[in-house]
């Protein structure tokens, strides 16, 4: 008889979903002007969670007012008073986290292993962490008094609902802005409980508005002329629309957008780890990580041993109930995505590409893609090149390091990217060549508030995270 | 892979070979794996499983014949209240006390293992520590644990540590030309970084170790879910490189029923099932039977019982 792990469901109990929520606007939730609603699924089971608002220009337009008026009185606060409210939600984060992780694995899909060991703790860090920075500003870096600059408009992605949220609107709080956020069409419900945090730490009313709704909401929203900043996450092709809307005016911008990170596994990399990093980097969040190590540069003189215990190593990943606390890979977050997927994957084979997948049964309903390795992969593949954010790794291979450097800059993009070797002059060589806002050495995915994060080329631009990411929302 | 033993120098090259290891990564897998969540029939078997994995250990300067007796018995019926227990699948001793066990176990499949080589420092002179080993398998001990000179290692003589571990080796065969299998234990807790773990374990696996084991149990650190991981990769490398397969077995410092899953996990996806039995797998613990006895007593009846209901040996 062989160790199969029985089910070991995460209660769904601790979580209570109202059937339909409303705009969060001045501090009270409300229907849109409209009565316009949209349907949330669980991306496992296509079961419909709730229902939400869909905000209207004029709901917009109401946010942005309420945002403005608070923002007098907030921003006039001691900094150390806007780091109590901020000090309390982290806590709050905190206490009610199994709910936020069971919620968030329903509404995106992801491993509930990852929302209660990742995303959660993550998000309580990153609201402790900008609740610290509230009263020492004049120590960041930006003059002694640095001023914030108002109402800022936040559109966020789908892949970490709630990690996107505290991105955002911590920074923008401990700062003295007041903002509008708008979470993505298909996971607004972490987000509407977030509302529901800041009321419970006794917020200022429009301290903090949420609006539900698809990408017309965020168009109106990144147009709207009562605001003063728009930060971005999400893809290239919606960040370069946003940034043409915003050319001319005064307001600033920050986009963090797609990615093809380079995974570069040298012949002394401590192999073991070198394929735990792999998976991680993207298999972790379904791939569905602008950030993920899609592509991954071996050097040739280890390929065959390395893509044998890759390959191994895929066939241990668990693909199935994103609840199951064993489960390590969960189900795409929508239809449109697996769509994408799909395509791409498809147009990987047809370009040429060996296409290889383990065995493993994939649920029924739900969209769901299993963990999917490509070899015989070359510069030109567009999955060498197009973000397919998914769980599909684009294998290349090297001879030298000078090689290894020149393919992975071939990007439009410049978000990501690891080394792997146990030498510690060629990690700082490399390292110092890569375009990449961020470059992992014997790691990968790994996040920390204190760390700022961001893109180079079209993965965008300004950093979030440390204190560089105080920066995006002061007046310097 | 007989050259790479061919000289010092060859044998030095070859275990600095090895792929490095990222402590952080190891670590942070090890952990990973730790919050599997094994419930209900798979707790069931794991605990049954571990039951019959157990070198059911007393290795005190106080041991009695009597309680290496009670031991025994123990191993042989691990809970009297329910006769389906499995027996654990041996009782590991000092040499002394082999006769005795051996004695006790006599036509069970229970194996009587000694630990031997002058444990558990191992600073003994070879010829003595080769005596130590024979008198044991003499006395009828099925496996020998022994432990390799890590000053040898430490100061870069792997070698002398290759050799010494074959002659104990040679030492373990019995007349009829049988022999005693034989672990080969590290104390990883002095080794120090997990480089020299990985290279230890090449190193008796190299010299013909039956199985590697992390420790004495008689230093600060003992069996960690990382050096236990990293000595599992190693024997999968080594067989897919040899063909040969070798055991695994932590000892010291695994108490709980909680413990053991996550090492049994760390089987499980690391090299398999088929190192899912106690032919290729050990737990060296004394404590662990009685909690392990516990928690199956909890899933059969559906209380916790208590320490009252097992019994102290």
């Amino acid at each position: 008889m062989a160790f199969e792990y029985a089910p070991a469901p995460e209660s769904r109990a601790v979580v209570d979903i109202a059937p339909s929520y409303g705009l969060f606007i001045d501090g009270e939730f409300r229907e849109a002007s409209d009565g316009k609603v949209f349907k949330t699924v669980s991306p496992s089971t296509e079961e419909v969670l709730s229902e939400v608002a869909q905000a209207s220009a004029e709901d917009v337009d109401a946010a942005v007012k309420a945002a403005r008026k608070a923002f007098e009185k907030w921003s006039a606060l001691p900094g150390s008073e806007r780091a109590k409210y901020l000090f309390r939600i982290a806590r709050i984060i905190q206490e009610r986290s199994r709910e936020l992780a069971v919620l968030e694995t329903l509404d995106n899909g992801k491993p509930i292993k990852e929302t209660r060991d990742a995303d959660l703790p993550l998000v309580a860090a990153h609201f402790f962490y900008y609740a610290g920075w509230a009263d020492k500003l004049g120590h960041a870096g930006f003059g002694p008094d640095p001023k914030p600059l108002g109402v800022a408009g936040q559109v966020i992605p789908w892949n970490f609902p709630l990690l996107m949220l505290a991105w955002k609107i911590a920074p923008a709080l401990a700062a003295g802005n007041t903002v509008v956020l708008k979470p993505a069409e298909t996971t607004p419900l972490s987000a509407l409980f977030f509302a529901d945090i800041c009321r419970q730490a006794g917020l200022p009313k429009g301290v903090v508005n949420i609006l539900t709704g698809d990408g017309t909401t965020g168009a109106a929203l990144v147009g709207h002329d009562g605001i003063d900043k728009v930060a971005f996450t999400g893809s290239t092709a919606v960040g370069k629309q946003i940034a043409r809307t915003l050319a001319g005016t005064d307001k600033r911008l920050t986009l963090e957008l797609g990615g093809k990170g380079a995974n570069i596994v040298f012949d002394d990399a401590p192999i073991d780890q070198a394929v735990e990093g792999i998976v991680n980097g993207i298999f972790f969040n379904q791939g569905q990580v602008c950030c993920a190590g899609s592509r991954l540069l071996v050097q040739e003189s280890i390929q065959d041993e390395l893509l044998d215990a890759l390959k191994r190593r895929m066939s241990t990943l668990r693909v199935g109930d994103p609840l199951d606390k064993n489960t390590d890979v969960g189900a795409i977050n929508s239809a449109e995505q697996l769509a994408r997927i799909t395509a791409l994957a498809d147009s990987g084979e047809a370009e040429g590409a060996e296409r290889w997948a383990p065995a493993c049964e994939l649920p029924g309903a739900g969209y769901w893609f299993a963990p999917t390795l490509f070899t015989n992969v070359t510069q030109a593949h567009r999955i060498a090149r197009e973000e397919i954010f998914g769980p599909v790794l684009s294998v290349l291979s090297f001879r030298t390091p000078a090689e290894a450097v020149a393919k992975a800059n071939n990007s439009q993009y410049g978000l990501s990217a690891g080394i792997w070797t146990e030498k510690g002059s060629r990690m700082l060589a490399v390292a110092d060549k890569l375009r990449a806002g961020v470059v992992w050495a014997n790691t990968f995915n790994k996040f920390d508030p204190t760390s700022p994060f961001g893109g180079f080329k079209e993965s965008g631009f300004g950093r979030e995270g440390g204190r560089h990411g105080l920066e995006a929302y002061l007046d310097v | 892979m007989a050259d790479v033993t061919a000289s010092d120098g060859a044998l030095r090259r070859f275990l600095h070979g090895l792929p490095g290891v990222d402590p952080v990564g190891l670590e942070a897998r090890a952990a990973a794996l730790g919050t599997r969540s094994i419930k209900t029939t798979a707790k069931a078997y794991a605990i049954d499983l571990a039951i019959s994995m157990i070198d059911l250990t007393t290795l005190e300067g106080a041991d009695t014949p009597g309680k290496v007796r009670a031991l025994c018995a123990k191993a042989l019926n691990p809970d009297p209240t329910d006769r389906g227990t499995p027996r654990t699948a041996a009782i590991c001793v000092y040499p002394d006390m082999v006769a005795t066990a051996a004695g006790a176990l006599a036509g069970s499949d229970v194996k009587v293992a000694s630990v031997a080589t002058a444990f558990p420092a191992g600073r003994a002179a070879l010829p003595v520590k080769l005596a130590d080993t024979r008198d044991a398998v003499a006395a009828g001990a099925d496996e020998i644990d022994m432990v390799i000179d890590r000053g040898a290692f430490l100061a870069g003589r792997y070698l002398s540590v290759f050799e010494e571990i074959k002659a104990v080796k040679e030492a373990c065969r019995r007349e009829d030309g049988s022999a005693a299998r034989l672990k080969v234990i590290f104390e990883t807790g002095e080794l120090s970084t997990y480089d020299n773990i990985r290279r230890a374990s090449w190193l008796g696996m190299l010299a013909g170790a039956d199985f590697i084991k992390t420790s004495t149990g008689k230093v600060a650190v003992n069996a960690t879910p990382a050096n236990t991981l990293l000595m599992l990769e190693a024997v999968r490398d080594f067989r897919a490189t040899t063909g040969v397969q070798v055991g695994v077995k932590p000892a010291g410092g695994i108490r709980t029923t909680k413990d053991a899953m996550k090492f049994l996990v760390l089987v499980n996806e690391t090299v398999g099932e088929e190192w899912l039995t106690n032919e290729w797998f050990r737990f060296g613990a004394s404590s662990l039977l009685n909690d392990l006895l516990m928690q199956r007593q909890k899933l059969s009846t559906g209380r916790y019982s208590g320490p009252d209901y097992v019994t102290v040996d």
